[in-house]
């Protein structure tokens, strides 16, 4: 007879003891939690509030407030700890509600207050103030101090966009925590501790980082102000709701803040797949351009070199008529990125209507539709573990909020980060590999890199995901594909995370705006150079603005017959369009977005639309039925109807109580591609090899209509290596000749070590001399000679 | 004048070479910019961010909060005068007002040659020597009045260079380790288990 063991059957038998688990007790309540766990996290979860104004959940436990205080029963009885630095413990028992522990509470909001200048009047902060309503819950009302207040000069500006009041301060270290921790970017700290503790800036150095609002957002007292929101309303006259932010794809959660029918404050909410809390300064403050005297507000036809007022029906009867009398197959339509799923999806009913085949959502800058046909990655699945290899643009600089959830993933040594770039970017002191490619070698130089013995060990050691996005627009997009291919090739079970930035440009793609093949948006210029397109529909895409290859966005738009812009703002296309209408801008219409990694949540309206302008998708239903297309459609309820019986995937989101939250992912099906060979010509010594990559802040029109951002462009310039310099033999900032066969401009150059030898870095669409006139689309990378004059 | 001059770098890479992490050569550096210049400028503070990997605003923030550390510019010599208790008891204001006449400055100034700071001191803890000061931080004991004018007299004249080097001198950021005496700086991140000393009892 054959032995059973025993002890293995029990263990089948019953759950295994979860060796983590661990059981306290909070007030009297039994409450699980587990090792690790802080006291004040598992209160929380149990709704048993303790004050605290230093702990923040998505940061490290300091203790500075040491207003969490709580009474655990220890050897020798009930003993007061900080509870944001004590771990619970199995049999912990915890006390919230007793009378030292609420002496203790009311000891510190007055030790607090000592110093605080109690200003609530006239503070920003005031009605939604940690400090102001625990100074009421926990307080006891009355101070015994007596004396002089410190006093500081306030407030003192840290940057362009935040103000500090050292009065009010609490020296929490939420806000220095934050730029240390969490941005990367410890451009403030505590300087003369002491009786004089105080937050500062190194002098002449400003707290410049692209993540500054939080620290805005996070401060428990009044103490960090953010000028676009300064004296513009009190936190009770506010009316909010909770959107998406479409400023980039990431999707991060926003909360939309508005009164008296204008758009006054966005604030970050914590989605845990998406933004944990976190908004880029552009994201935070961009709403100002919503509210612009600029916006278009109603429609409006070219008459001679001006513009003349109509009402709708009439310009809806002249797109109609032109769309009608259009050859066949000359009806083109660029854009779509910046709605929502719904607006695109309503324009691309228009274009099947019309039999239109020339679409594009994105404007040349980006990449294939066809990297959404890879195994495709999440930013969750990205950040939980293994190697990422980065072939992409500056995230800090495009995606920023995605780079916050890179650099968290990297600094807690969660995954290691691999990056090919073609100079220094914001992540690359956080990868644990990172090579400068020469624009046009990086394939090359990846698998290069990828057979080093200790890197092949590392990308088969665990999970493998590739962050793909254009980086360099005067490279063809063929050469990231290509390295896409070859990171692939080396690891087949490697999952994509598409980097593509603008806001719904994946929603456009998936619910049918994307190219097929040969009628992306530089064949749709390059035909309508050459009279091909009778009608040429901008939604909401600028390309003489976006399209890299400066030549053909201009011919292109010159030489379509007629042009129609729907845009919030009379862009430099818009401009030379012969018909205008006025659209909805963000918040101020409905629907649902996508963000790169496919998650669909919702973004809302909160004011009303300025002037007679109107959502996307009902100008694009009110237009099928001028057209004599009768598209049921009244409702955006009747557009998620459409689209979740059209589009794959949809079904379960477009209705979804989700989409309100963290959103749903979903997968809609892209046509995969052959591999593309690349290569590039050898470089002439005499020349260096082009790198244009955008910046945060540019002349995108959403910037240039927000006065807290339009100055904060860092200008038009090239950055060679400091060696490089030397034999371009101009002074740091002076003036040279940028030049190639196809036009020369001057610009001023500036060393940067960030850029490897033999290349020129260009910043894109900045204010000044365009480079876009040296890049030809036709050339797989763009060489130019920088000359001092 | 203001970043390290090339010898210093030198020495602070040297210096930097001590430690596991860059970051904790700070403070000598601090003091090496100070011996330097007399006092911590800006720029010096901006050099080593870049020497050690921080920003400027974190050595500001470190360097802040030391009082022997100066950001205005020091005289060649510092005087000291200690105001607490024992030496206020024993003439200390006299002592102070006698410097402030005999230079013709206020305390917490310079004098415009650029030879004398005078500050008030905390306790210098040398109260059964009171009224005390110091001079570079270089201790007098139970100062009078005229032994204050004479100890200014001597600085002058450079009677006691070789007993008070200049404001900012300190000799241990120059001590020099030979390579076979290092004791093999480890990264505290690279540190996996405990010493094997401790034979596995605790938990690290």
């Amino acid at each position: 007879m054959t032995t059973i063991d025993t002890n293995t059957t029990d263990a089948e038998n019953t759950p295994p003891v979860d060796p983590n688990a661990v059981s306290i007790t909070i007030n009297g309540r039994t409450v699980a939690a587990r090792k690790g766990e802080l006291i004040i996290a598992a209160a929380d979860r149990v709704d048993e509030y303790i004050p605290r104004f230093c702990y923040h959940p998505r940061m490290s436990s300091v203790g500075m407030c040491r207003q969490c205080l709580v009474e655990v029963e220890g050897p020798r009885g009930p003993m007061m700890v900080v509870s944001c630095m004590t771990p619970v413990a199995d049999g912990q028992i915890v006390r919230t509600d007793t009378p030292q522990v609420k002496r203790a509470h009311e000891g510190m909001i007055e030790l607090l207050l000592a110093n605080h200048p109690l200003d609530c009047p006239v503070c920003d902060k005031g009605g939604e103030c940690p400090l102001q309503d625990q100074a009421f819950s926990h307080g006891a009302g009355e101070s015994r101090f007596v004396e002089e207040k410190r006093h500081y000069e306030k407030p003192i500006p840290i940057s362009d966009l935040v103000l500090l009041d050292r009065e009010r301060c609490i020296l929490c270290d939420r806000c220095t925590r934050f730029a240390d921790e969490v941005a990367g970017d410890p451009l403030i700290s505590f300087t003369q501790r002491g009786n004089n503790t105080q937050v500062m800036t190194f002098p002449d150095e400003p707290f410049a980082s692209y993540f500054s609002g939080n620290t805005v957002q996070i401060c428990p007292v009044g103490a960090l102000t953010a000028t676009p929101y300064r004296f513009k309303a009190r936190p009770w006259d506010l009316e909010q709701r909770e959107s998406t932010c479409t400023s980039c794809s990431v999707g991060c959660r926003t909360v939309v803040q508005s009164s008296r029918d204008e758009l006054l404050r966005f604030q970050g909410v914590d989605s845990d797949p998406v933004n944990w809390g976190w908004l880029c300064d552009r994201g935070r403050f961009n709403f100002q351009s919503t509210n612009s005297e600029d916006r278009l507000v109603t429609p409006q036809v070219k008459s001679g070199d001006s513009f003349t007022t109509v009402t709708w029906s009439e310009a809806l009867d002249t797109v109609a008529r032109t769309m009608r009398h259009a050859r066949p197959g000359s009806v083109a339509l660029i854009g779509g990125a910046r709605g929502t799923n719904e607006d695109a999806f309503m324009w691309a009913k228009v274009a099947d209507a019309l039999g239109v085949t020339m679409r594009d959502a994105q404007l040349d800058d980006g990449l294939p539709s066809s990297i959404y046909a890879y195994a495709q990655a999440t930013i969750d699945s990205t950040c939980a573990g293994g190697t990422v290899i980065v072939i992409a643009p500056d995230l800090k600089e495009e995606l920023p909020v995605l780079f916050l959830r890179l650099r968290d993933a990297a600094e807690k040594k969660r995954v290691r980060i691999i990056e090919v770039s073609s100079h220094q970017t914001g992540l690359t002191k956080y990868a644990w590999r990172s090579v400068q490619a020469e624009p046009g070698t990086s394939a090359n130089a990846l698998v290069a890199l990828l057979s080093e013995s200790a890197v092949a060990a590392q990308i088969h050691s665990g999970a493998v995901t590739i962050v793909a996005g254009r980086g360099n627009l005067a490279e063809s997009a063929n050469h990231v594909m290509a390295a896409v291919d070859a990171a692939m090739n080396a690891v087949p079970s490697a999952t994509v995370l598409p980097a593509l930035r603008r806001g719904n440009v994946r929603g456009a793609l998936s619910v049918g705006l994307a190219p097929s093949e040969g009628n992306d948006t530089a064949a749709i210029l390059e035909a309508a150079a050459n009279g091909k397109v009778d009608c040429l529909v901008l939604l909401g895409a600028d390309p003489l603005s976006d399209v890299a290859d400066g030549d053909l966005a201009r011919r292109g738009i010159a030489g379509a017959k007629f042009v129609v812009a729907v845009d919030t703002f009379l862009s430099p296309s818009a401009a030379h369009a012969d018909i205008v209408l006025p659209a909805a801008a963000y918040g101020e219409k409905d629907g649902t977005t996508m963000n790169l990694e496919g998650r669909v949540t919702n973004v809302v309206q909160k004011i009303t639309p300025r002037g007679t302008s109107r959502a996307d998708w009902m100008i694009a239903a009110e237009l099928l039925s001028v057209l004599g297309h009768d598209s049921s459609v009244s409702t955006l309820a009747d557009v998620q109807r459409d689209m979740a019986q059209a589009i794959p995937g949809f079904g379960a989101t477009t209705t979804a109580v989700a989409v309100k939250r963290d959103g749903v992912v979903i997968s809609v099906p892209v046509a995969a591609r052959s591999n593309v060979v690349t290569s590039a010509p050898p470089r002439n010594s005499y020349e260096f090899r082009l790198n244009v990559s955008r910046k945060l802040y540019d002349r995108a029109i959403s910037t240039l209509t927000s006065p807290a951002l339009e100055n904060l462009a860092p200008g038009a310039q090239v950055l060679v290596n400091p060696l490089d310099l030397d034999r371009v033999g101009a002074p740091e900032g002076g003036n040279v000749r940028v030049s190639n066969n196809n036009s020369s401009l001057v610009l001023p150059v500036h060393s940067s070590p960030s850029v490897p030898r033999g290349v020129a870095l260009v910043p894109f669409n900045q204010p000044g001399a365009d480079i876009r006139e040296l890049i030809r689309r036709s050339d797989s990378v763009v060489d130019v000679r920088i000359e001092s004059i | 004048m203001a970043r390290l001059s090339e010898d210093n770098i030198r020495l602070a890479r040297e210096i930097i070479g001590r430690y596991p992490k860059p970051r904790s050569a700070t403070m000598p550096l601090l003091h090496l910019a100070q011996e330097q210049d007399g006092y911590i400028t800006n720029e010096a503070m901006s050099h080593i961010g870049e020497l050690v990997g921080a920003t400027s605003a974190e050595v500001y923030g470190t360097a802040s909060f030391y009082e022997m550390f100066k950001f205005e510019p020091v005289g060649k010599f510092l005087i000291n005068i200690c105001g607490t208790m024992s030496c206020a008891l024993l003439g200390a204001e006299e002592l102070m007002h006698h410097a402030e006449g005999r230079l013709g400055i206020k305390m917490g100034s310079t004098t415009a040659d650029g030879k004398f700071t005078l500050e008030r001191a905390e306790c210098q803890a040398a109260c059964t020597e009171a009224p005390c000061l110091q001079v570079n931080y270089r201790y007098r004991y139970r100062v009078t009045p005229q032994e204050l004018d004479a100890l200014i007299d001597d600085l002058s004249s450079g009677a006691l260079d070789s007993e008070i080097p200049a404001h900012g001198t300190v000799a241990k950021v120059r001590q020099s380790i030979p390579a076979d005496r290092g004791v093999g700086a480890v990264n505290p991140d690279d540190v996996t288990e405990g010493p094997a000393w401790l034979d596995g009892k605790a938990a690290l």
